[in-house]
């Protein structure tokens, strides 16, 4: 019975090394661990110098993101067991700046989510304060309902290779995002949005390669909102070539 | 008082560099440029075609001439290789359909295997009908 | 809008994506397989020749094989892009791909009429 695992834990510590270092810690093989519980008995009983994230240890909070063994994954979510025999690579999420051991810098994200303007947008000519509130059937929650279960954890950033060819890809959680509200029946910016996400930097770099929605912990399918607002901008510009009189760009 | 600079330490942050051949390391992205790779075969069978075509029309000698070529042993070798390529392609694309087309009847939505197998359905019949054209005239 | 030019190629794309993955398997099949192996015997000439006659039949075609030439066109552009890290030829690169499925379709449109 195996009562020990090993992970290569991924430091790096600008102020003694200019490349990053593996370091292999031995932590107990308990059955009930996720990686972070490793994590934290390595940065309690082994190595207090171990930098890491974390907040809720229930996948809710999106802080935990690590690549372990290559792949993206909430480590508050992935049970030590499932890596025997080990042992257990564990690095910071790809294409992001490391700052320090297993901690990215995640400023690009947090400007591409801002971008797409990520609130309900009104028309101007309507009076600010309406009398009553915009009303919403279960079916037009269900419309949108998908693309708000975002926790922001960045895994899909991870794990999309044309973020890591592109830091000016948009990026499936920020799309995601924005088709959240433009299918909400309460807003009214989705040609607003689309001038955004038409630009270079938009949603015609994807390529479907669907790794964004196969990493994502909460079933948000980042992937079908990119392609759905592809053909949705597809229409959109054929409307604006063939009708050019119409609604107007 | 001095004028005071004060310079700002940041720690400098590691950058990982993606290597060119980044899809060889893992399967699933050695799929996916496989996948898109499908696309030289659609465009060479195309070509293919419309040279089968326009033998056609260049007469019963011109015809003969090119179906000789084509049981050339190279090129039966490239067509049974374009034809599971353009497999790979038909059943990659129709399986990720349901992804791109969310359709919705009344407040309904339509289950993706639905859309999947709507369109393999659809796939099954213009074979079936292209083998009919081909064939009824044994 | 009407300044991004990709919605339309991918409109290209995604149109022969969707007409080669439903009739060039089977069309390879017969052409390119059965037919030069002797599964089936080849269909008498003169009933090809009218089978392909019809305008409304090379149309088709022409629909086929030029959308499939797009469909790869495309693809292969953001293949370079992504396979092999050429995406700072974002001049060359397009101009190339969408170039020879231009010219492609215009071989294929000037065949088909004259058949």
């Amino acid at each position: 019975m195996q009562t020990h695992i090993s992970l290569d834990v991924f430091r790096y510590r600008p102020e003694q090394e200019s490349e990053p270092v593996f370091q292999r810690y031995e932590v107990p093989l308990r059955k009930d661990w996720v990686i972070l519980d490793a994590l934290n008995y390595i940065k309690d009983q082994v190595d207090g110098t171990l930098s890491f994230r974390w907040s809720c240890r229930m996948g809710v909070c999106g802080s935990c993101g690590m690549m372990v063994n290559g792949t993206p994954v909430l480590t508050c979510a992935s049970f030590l067991e499932k890596f025997a025999p080990g042992p257990i690579r564990v690095e910071p999420l790809e294409n992001f700046p490391v700052v320090r051991d297993l901690v990215i810098e995640m400023s690009d994200f947090m400007d591409k989510l801002k971008k797409v303007k990520p609130w309900i947008i009104r028309r101007e000519e309507e009076e600010k304060s309406p009398a009553t509130e915009y009303l919403q059937t279960p079916s037009q929650l269900a419309d949108y309902k998908q693309y708000s279960m975002c926790i922001n954890c960045m895994l899909c950033y991870a794990a999309c290779p044309v973020y890591g060819l592109e830091p000016g890809f948009t990026g499936p959680a920020a799309i995601a995002l924005a088709q959240r509200y433009n299918l909400d029946n309460r807003d009214q910016g989705q040609q607003e949005r689309m001038e955004l996400l038409s630009a270079d930097d938009g949603i015609w770099q994807c390529t479907f390669v669907g790794e964004c929605s196969a990493v994502c912990p909460k079933g948000v399918d980042p992937a079908g909102a990119i392609q759905r607002y592809k053909v949705g901008g597809a229409g959109d510009w054929w409307k604006s070539v063939l009708l050019p009189f119409g609604k107007g760009s | 008082m001095e004028n005071l600079t004060i310079k700002e330490k940041r720690p400098k942050k590691y950058i990982r560099p993606m290597p060119i051949f980044w899809w060889v390391h893992r399967w699933v992205h050695i799929k996916f440029i496989a996948r898109e790779l499908t696309s030289v075969f659609v465009a060479a069978y195309a070509v293919i075609f419309l040279l089968y075509v326009r033998s056609i029309g260049r007469g019963p000698d011109a015809f003969a001439d090119f179906s000789e070529r084509l049981r050339v042993p190279a090129l039966i070798v490239f067509h049974a290789v374009a034809l599971l390529v353009l497999l790979f392609h038909s059943i990659t694309w129709f399986n990720l359909a349901p992804q791109a087309m969310v359709i919705k009847i009344g407040d309904r939505k339509v289950p993706g295997v639905v859309i999947a197998l709507l369109n393999y359905a659809g796939w099954v019949v213009i074979s079936a009908v292209l083998a009919w054209i081909m064939l009824h005239k044994q | 809008m009407k300044k991004h030019i990709d919605p339309f190629w991918w409109t290209l794309f995604g149109a022969g994506g969707a007409l080669s993955a439903l009739f060039l398997p089977a069309l390879l099949f017969f052409t390119g397989i059965a037919f030069p192996l002797g599964w089936f015997t080849t269909p008498p000439y003169e009933y090809l020749h009218s089978l392909v006659s019809p305008w409304y039949v090379r149309l088709f075609f022409l629909a086929i094989i030029s959308l499939s030439l797009f469909h790869w066109a495309h693809r292969f552009r953001f293949t370079l892009y992504e396979g092999l890290q050429l995406h700072h030829f974002d001049l060359i690169i397009p101009i190339l791909c969408y170039g020879t499925a231009i010219a492609g379709s215009i071989f294929a449109a000037l065949t088909l009429w004259n058949l």
